[in-house]
């Protein structure tokens, strides 16, 4: 009886966790490498539309985005006649500055980049599926004025079954 | 001095702080990989330069008009966004050479050889009320009957689809079907037209 007891006592032996660690910083490093945190906050609702030939933007860096949508916020700057506004860096612009907002917003992006990366910077609209094109034939008209010709429609993956 | 052993560290709790900058980068961030569909916008109008009207041949322009509605229109048919991909598809190849359809022009590209390219353009109309959702479904359908062409090319003439081709084969591929959207300036009867 006294040997089975004494097997019973034996403790286990304590498990090394430094290891664990490592791992979940590897995680960790992992994450922050593919992830990049949005640089503003969203003003406007945004839900892409679907679409089934999409392609991937080569190089987040030379992305600049100009989001078009409902506001979310009673306060926001909306474009006449409807609801909508148009959202550049982290604000709405006003309907009376547009064009200059617009202009602006481009020179700043292209003057940002490097010179020969100027002519890879793409403008990707992201714009709520809801939204008239009214607004976005503005924004592409504006940009078509200012030599920004890249431009991409932004749009989520579709499931096809 | 005799040699004394270490007492262990424990690293427990070093694994609790990283498991929570992890699960504050799972938070904060999202995977929002920028894809969507590109497009070129044509050059700005250049003050010299007159509206020249390009006589374009009638059975060259494809025109593609989306109402208010979110109604399209192909060549004066009223159609599905489900039709209009087969209906883009049979006017850039041309198959049967068909008369109504648009005319090729033998041209030689490298890596492939003489290769009838098609003269076709699209022509797309919208409306200022038409959704943004609708114009991106009439792009994409555009898009995906030029994609599935120059897959078939591909295949015919390299033996791969054209995602696996190398940038010389695809700009081959690319000149031989080209992606040719017009894009008219936008209509607008949502306002003061038939309600």
């Amino acid at each position: 009886m006294s040997r089975f007891r004494k097997e019973g006592k034996k403790e286990t032996p304590e498990l090394n966790m430094g290891s664990m660690s490592d791992i979940i910083f590897m995680f960790l490093f992992f994450f922050m490498v593919i992830t990049t945190m949005r640089e503003a906050s969203l003003k406007v609702h945004f839900q892409p539309p679907q679409a089934t030939e999409i392609q991937k933007l080569e190089k987040k860096s030379l992305v600049a985005n100009i989001y078009i949508g409902a506001p979310i916020s009673k306060n926001e700057n909306t474009l006449p006649p409807g609801e909508v506004s148009v959202q550049l860096n982290d604000q709405t612009i006003k309907a009376e500055d547009l064009v200059g907002d617009v202009r602006d917003f481009i020179g700043t992006e292209k003057e940002s980049r490097d010179a020969q990366d100027r002519d890879r910077l793409t403008f990707s609209l992201k714009v709520d599926k809801d939204v008239q094109m009214r607004y976005v034939n503005t924004i592409k008209q504006e940009l078509r004025k200012n030599n920004a010709l890249k431009i991409n429609y932004a749009a989520g993956k579709k499931v096809v079954n | 001095m005799s040699k004394r052993k270490t007492p262990g560290l424990n690293t427990g709790a070093m694994s609790d702080i990283s498991f929570l900058l992890l699960t504050f980068f799972l938070l904060t961030s999202s995977i929002n990989t920028e894809q969507g569909i590109p497009r070129k916008l044509p050059p700005p109008k250049t003050e010299d330069a007159k509206d020249v009207k390009v006589d374009i041949n009638k059975r060259n322009v494809l025109n593609v008009l989306v109402n208010f509605r979110d109604e399209i229109s192909v060549n004066g048919d009223v159609i599905m966004v489900s039709d209009l991909k087969a209906r883009a598809k049979e006017f850039f190849a041309n198959p049967s050479n068909d008369p109504s359809l648009p005319e090729k022009v033998s041209k030689p590209i490298e890596g492939i050889g003489d290769f009838q390219v098609s003269k076709g353009v699209v022509s797309l109309t919208n409306d200022q009320g038409t959704s943004y959702n609708m114009y991106v479904q009439v792009q994409n359908e555009l898009q995906r009957a030029v994609n599935e062409l120059r897959n078939e090319t591909a295949l015919q003439y390299f033996g791969k689809k054209f995602d696996a081709l190398d940038s010389a084969a695809q700009r081959a591929v690319s000149t031989a079907i080209p992606m040719s959207i017009s894009e008219a300036p936008p209509m607008d009867y949502s306002n003061n037209g038939a309600k």
